[in-house]
């Protein structure tokens, strides 16, 4: 019984809508309103209310999950591949809710958004975000789209967090969880790789001290940041297979700095891409969201963490991830499996790394694909 | 050809009383776990190893974990389990002595049927040939197998003793036809070709309590 998940159509024209809610009280204890998450829905929601699914967006990901804003654009979201009709999140079965975090800058109120008490960007007055304040804005609109019980909550890497902080905080709610290619708390290297790219920010002169909206801001930085995230995105192998040693010209001239290699020319591409829709404020405070998440420290044990979740898990890891190593999902998968929880768990054999999750990979789509119709058929029954 | 894929199915599905909580140690595709759940109602789990046997078991919607058997085994409370199989895997684990023991401990019951090494041709080819022996049990080279801790019906319940495991029924068998086994009962250290244990590890967990 192999589900072909390689066909599948887009879910066509989207638009990215806006909830507003009145106030929202940070786990800091700084109370901003009003507040605002963008989100995008695809798919119908059922009679009964019980195919819905949260997705969960990673460090640079936004509400636009799928499909195209307008007929000429070429970009589809950051999760097309696995969201519209016949593919692994069905649209024509499920109806799929994405939305911008809180601190985010694709339309969610984040530092570069206007404090009403000054008329200007909050900047660094922003207050610092947390994987729990995420997840609670969610629950605002998953409670505002009128659902009580989510089919499914899933996300990568930093939506992976979100996920199981989710199934945590509201085990009622969440009647299964996809994690993929995340931690309970990220590891040292994951935390100081994280803080060279908020240096680099931070060291650009444009930066000051995070006024910059209006003028030029530190674009340098933000591109530099970005470099090294996607370098850790990579695994040496695939980096290797997809570029060598390669030269952007075949007979290159042995000049002094210009970037004459094909993986120096792809990441200051990727670096330049991403000033264009990113604020830096927003990856220095997101960066942090991700360092602090700690389901240990803040439950005492990863044991204790799970002690009252109800949903059943799927979690997945990639062998050449090593942002976010196999051994960390598996330490997930151990405390659930200890507190007696349903958990599936699977160690894709890639040598993509850790961004595997974005791409069109079959057993990625496969597995999510089965684990969802299995958890639908459960709920209806 | 004797269907050697579903060896000793039909013993344990006799055995797991309905509704039970399963652990299934190597359980490859979920074939057997499907069927418990099917035919016993029961509450599957697994561990496999292959990629594509936990794919399987995602298909079937059952509970499995990618990784070796004695992988977190250690995570489980004294008796969670109302039995956990080790079927045609004993042979293959690296930690023999421990993925038993942990059997014991996290399950009511534990569920081993392995080849046995003392079957009569399996002595002959080694006595008379003089080779490694070969045959429908044991189907590698012994440059390729996977088995690394072969072991006799005798071996196992010199074992059994040794650890105090208490032994509640040895239904040693060889195949019949596909998926059917046929159970010996003289001589079954010579003429079985497969040893089939079912040890009481409720009682090994907490024998005070008895």
């Amino acid at each position: 019984m192999d589900i072909n998940t390689t066909t599948g159509k887009s879910v066509g024209i989207v638009e990215t809508r806006k909830f507003t809610f009145e106030s929202f009280t940070f786990r800091s204890g700084r109370t901003l309103g009003p507040v605002s998450l963008a989100y995008e829905t695809y798919g119908t929601l059922n009679a009964q209310k019980n195919n819905a699914i949260l997705l969960t967006h990673a460090l640079s990901g936004s509400a636009h999950a799928a499909g195209y804003h307008s007929s000429d654009d070429k970009h589809p979201g950051w999760w097309d591949l696995y969201v519209g009709p016949g593919k692994p999140f069905d649209t024509d079965i499920y109806y799929i809710i994405c939305s911008n975090v809180i601190g985010g800058c694709n339309g969610s109120t984040g530092p570069s958004s206007i404090n009403p008490e000054t008329g200007r960007p909050y900047g660094l007055d922003f207050p610092m975000v947390t994987i729990h304040d995420m997840v609670n804005c969610q629950w605002h609109l998953v409670r505002h789209l009128g659902i009580d019980r989510l089919l499914s909550i899933a996300g990568g890497s930093m939506g992976g967090m979100q996920a199981l902080k989710w199934s945590i905080m509201y085990p009622d709610m969440v009647g299964s969880v996809i994690s993929i290619a995340t931690s309970a708390s990220l590891s040292a290297q994951g935390i100081a790789l994280n803080e060279v790219g908020r240096q680099a920010i931070m060291n650009d002169p444009n930066w000051n001290g995070g006024n910059y909206y209006g003028s030029k801001g530190p674009d340098a930085g933000l591109s530099l940041a970005r470099m090294i995230g996607h370098i850790t995105y990579l695994s040496e192998k695939h980096m290797h297979e997809k570029f060598g040693r390669r030269y952007k010209d075949e007979d290159p001239t042995i000049t002094k700095f210009d970037n004459v290699f094909m993986v120096e020319s792809y990441l200051h591409y990727q670096g330049t891409k991403f000033v264009d829709r990113f604020d830096a404020n927003t990856y220095l405070y997101i960066t942090k969201a991700i360092d602090y998440f700690d389901l240990k420290k803040d439950y005492g044990t990863l044991h204790n963490a799970f002690s009252s979740v109800k949903s059943n898990f799927l979690i997945i890891s990639f062998t050449s991830d090593w942002l976010y190593p196999s051994s960390q999902s598996k330490e997930i998968v151990q405390a659930l499996r200890a507190n007696g929880k349903n958990v599936m768990y699977t160690d894709i054999e890639t040598d993509m790394g850790h961004d595997t999750f974005l791409i069109d990979y079959e057993p990625l789509k496969r597995n999510i694909t089965n684990f969802l119709k299995r958890e639908y058929e459960r709920v209806k029954s | 050809m004797v269907d050697i894929e579903h060896i000793a199915y039909d013993l344990i599905l006799d055995e797991v009383a309905p509704g039970s909580k399963v652990l299934d140690l190597g359980c490859g595709d979920g074939t057997l776990l499907h069927k418990l759940q099917k035919e016993k109602q029961a509450v599957p789990y697994g561990v496999e190893i292959s990629e594509d046997g936990v794919w399987h078991c995602v298909e079937k919607g059952l509970y499995c974990y990618q990784g070796d058997i004695d992988e977190g085994l250690a995570d489980y409370k004294d008796n969670s389990f109302d039995y956990v199989i080790l079927n045609q895997t004993l042979q293959i684990t690296k930690r023999p002595s421990y993925v038993l023991n942990e059997m014991m401990r996290i399950s009511k019951n534990a569920i081993v049927s392995f080849p046995n090494f003392g079957y009569y041709k399996t002595r002959l080819q080694l006595l008379v040939k003089g080779i490694m022996p070969k045959n429908i049990l044991l189907p590698y080279e012994w440059y390729e197998t996977p088995n690394i801790h072969l072991l006799t019906i005798q071996d196992f319940q010199n074992f059994c003793k040794k650890h105090e495991y208490p032994v509640k029924k040895e239904t040693h068998f060889s195949l019949a036809s596909a998926g059917r086994s046929s159970i010996i009962r003289t001589f079954p250290n010579i003429i079985a070709q497969y040893g089939f244990f079912v040890l009481d590890g409720e009682r090994y967990t907490r024998p005070l309590s008895q």
